[in-house]
């Protein structure tokens, strides 16, 4: 007994411990029944496809271990692309241009997140639902619904880094997503972990109050967080037009709780002040995995759903279980163990 | 100072003296602003839009407003608990889809009357039954677990949400008896029954909340659930019994759903799941819990409803309406934090200084 608590509370420190085990076993599982599975096209594949959601992730992980949550970001990354699209299709504009003014809208609409949860005192689970509605209700309004198909080829055309041709004839390339993904990953974890920024947001997130008083300016995190969740949802708006070649205003829309979810099964805790970029990143290895594998295996695509469901709720259970066993002094914690 | 997810609100924060404020007066913007915004859009359209002020479109929005009032109720009871169902959605539908199918399978072609109403009233049992394992099991989780029920039920939604799409293949389940739609669809001393059920069922919400020891001990855990529990109140099985009343309200709004689409289906009424928080928090229903009136949320529902009747008849397009129901979320909550702030100063220069003991 006493020997399980202390290999729980080894794993309440590091979540992506066990969340690596469920991985490497599942893997395992998968590419023993799959063939396919281990491959390096199909790994390739599964990155580049879930790319945009990752990056998106990775922008509510900052925002959740600062002690909030935004469930606009998938509005906020379908107004961007429009916007862009629309100066690249109709106006001709050029490049840096376009790409400027997209990345500039999410971050004020984040920013716009941010001045309604700070100033306004509207909780942000509240507030992002509002928002989503507003800035995706007016982008269909505006846009009719309507989708831009004649992007130009700066945008659409495939970028490859690198190329090479497998033993077995096929070829794997190292797109443009899958760099950003690196990119984007690489720049969150230098923020979080090796910045002072970093510090005070899980300082914000783990205790808002004695952040404060120990001289955090609040509001400038606040500011930050889901100004850089804004940055990140507008640079994988512009990252999903660049891989389907179009854009559609209510392609993203919908994405909200896989993403969320995949971050929290990362171990970022709807508390705020917990959580690790490699965390999110194994959260979203694990979905990937799950629906590629099933898919290979031949398991019908509706079955997926109730994985991810099952998924999550023994994920979460063995968390806060086993969180319970060293208390943390926080009052929510605190309020929730029951 | 921020705002954590499930934190203390603003309010909160500051003590008791403004617990016992809210416990007396409430939030007055949504006891006074909300009726008076009400009038002000009825009177705004009807003076606008030619069509509005007619029986056609009193009773259009009676049809209407059943549904979304429904699942509202079942939002706002875990929102006063200081939680939060998101698969009531999906609890509806795969109550509808069950009631549906059994309807379907179990009725002979020619069936007479009293074979006819038996199969619906075991296709009812069997949906209120699933409702109350499914509202069972989300509580159990929530209440044994100690998972944050955003978490939980955004497990359950997809797992029911997987279960319907997988058995039914992502179709559609129509062919239900005329009889059932027909008596969905009928009005009562001018109302549709629809409507009549949903007002019922928010009475009885409304007195269950109100005026009993389950009401009061929901509205004590929203408040404080560690305090509650040191009351010697079994706050286990009280969590329990909010997301059985939930799921219990899910199969209520499965019934009306059923009625008014005539088939069922796991993707029916999905964008309606967020619109339920907003009304709940329109009609003042407190969203780190604890406080929340039926009456606050039938104002907030009607507001919801008469923007989205006016826009239809302007011809403006649905979209506008669910930005408009945003923007109006915003500046309602806005004001009601600007009120109470001013309010809160007044207060706490009264108290002269706030106690030591009061802080955070």
């Amino acid at each position: 007994m006493h020997e399980q608590s202390t290999f729980l509370s080894r794993l309440q420190r590091r979540p992506e411990a066990w969340l690596l085990a469920v991985i490497l076993l599942a893997g395992l599982a998968l590419s023993l029944a799959s063939p396919t599975f281990l491959t390096l096209p199909n790994i390739v594949d599964l990155l580049e496809s879930y790319a945009v959601q990752a990056i998106m992730a990775l922008g509510l992980f900052v925002v959740l271990v600062s002690g909030g949550i935004d469930i606009s970001f998938a509005a906020t990354a379908s107004v961007a692309q429009y916007v862009a699209a629309a100066m690249a299709a109709y106006a001709g504009l050029p490049p840096l241009v376009c790409i400027g003014a997209g990345l500039l809208i999410g971050v004020a609409l984040g920013l716009l997140n941010a001045a309604l949860i700070h100033y306004v005192r509207i909780t942000s689970i509240i507030a992002t639902i509002a928002t989503m509605s507003v800035y995706f209700s007016f982008l269909m309004y505006v846009t009719g619904g309507r989708s831009i198909y004649n992007l130009p080829d700066w945008w659409t055309d495939r970028i490859t880094f690198y190329e090479t041709e497998t033993t077995s004839g096929d070829l794997v390339r190292i797109t443009l997503p899958i760099v950003a993904l690196l990119v984007a990953a690489l720049l969150t974890w230098l923020l979080m972990t090796r910045s002072k920024v970093g510090r005070q947001l899980y300082a914000m997130g783990g205790n808002p109050e004695a952040a404060r008083r120990i001289g955090i300016n609040i509001a400038g995190m606040q500011f930050f967080a889901y100004g850089f969740l804004g940055f990140m949802s507008a640079a994988a708006g512009l990252l999903q037009a660049h891989r389907v070649g179009e854009s559609v205003p209510n392609a993203l829309y919908g994405n909200e709780l896989a993403v969320l979810s995949a971050a929290v099964l990362g171990g970022a805790s709807l508390t705020g002040g917990i959580g690790t970029v490699p965390g999110v990143l194994l959260g979203i290895v694990l979905l990937a995995m799950l629906q590629n594998g099933l898919n290979l295996l031949g398991v019908s695509s509706y079955f997926f759903q109730i994985v991810i469901g099952l998924v999550i709720l023994i994920s979460t259970s063995i968390t806060v279980l086993s969180a319970r066993q060293r208390r943390r002094r926080r009052p929510i914690g605190e309020a929730l163990n029951v | 100072m921020s705002e954590p997810l499930l934190g203390d609100g603003p309010a909160a924060g500051h003590g008791l003296g403004s617990l016992t404020a809210r416990l007396q007066g409430g939030l007055p913007m949504s006891e006074i602003g909300l009726p008076v915004l009400l009038l002000a859009l009825v009177l705004g359209f009807a003076l606008f839009v030619p069509q509005f002020a007619t029986l056609g479109t009193f009773q259009s929005f009676m049809y209407q407003i059943a549904m979304l009032g429904l699942l509202s109720l079942a939002m706002v009871v875990p929102l006063i608990s200081g939680g939060l169902n998101l698969a009531i959605i999906a609890t509806a539908n795969q109550s509808a889809l069950l009631m549906a199918w059994l309807m379907k399978a179990l009725l002979p072609a020619s069936a007479g009357g009293p074979t006819l109403l038996l199969v619906i009233l075991a296709a009812l049992v069997a949906g209120l039954l699933l409702c109350l394992l499914i509202g069972f099991l989300t509580g159990a989780l929530i209440a044994y677990t100690g998972v944050h029920p955003i978490l939980v039920t955004l497990g359950t939604k997809s797992l029911i949400d997987g279960i319907s799409i997988y058995l039914t293949r992502g179709t559609v389940i129509s062919g239900i008896p005329d009889i059932f739609a027909a008596t969905g669809n009928a009005t009562l001393l001018g109302m549709p029954v629809v409507f009549l059920i949903f007002i019922l069922a928010a009475v009885v919400l409304g007195i269950v909340l109100q005026g009993t020891p389950f009401g009061l001990k929901v509205a004590m855990i929203g408040s404080n659930i560690e305090a509650t529990r040191y009351s010697a109140i079994d706050t286990r099985r009280t969590l329990v019994g909010v997301y059985v009343t939930s799921s219990v309200l899910c199969f209520v709004a499965s019934i009306v759903m059923l009625a008014a689409f005539n088939s069922a289906s796991a993707g029916y009424a999905q964008s309606y799941l967020l619109v339920t928080i907003l009304a709940a928090v329109l009609g003042g229903v407190d969203p780190f819990g604890g406080f929340g009136k039926v009456a606050g949320l039938m104002v907030a529902l009607a507001i919801l409803q008469v923007i989205s009747s006016g826009f239809n008849q302007l011809g403006l397009s649905n979209y506008l309406t669910v930005a408009i129901w945003g923007l109006i979320l915003i500046a309602v909550v806005a004001a009601q934090t600007i009120h109470q702030s001013g309010w809160l100063v007044r207060r706490l220069r009264f108290r002269a200084a706030p106690s030591p003991a009061s802080k955070p």
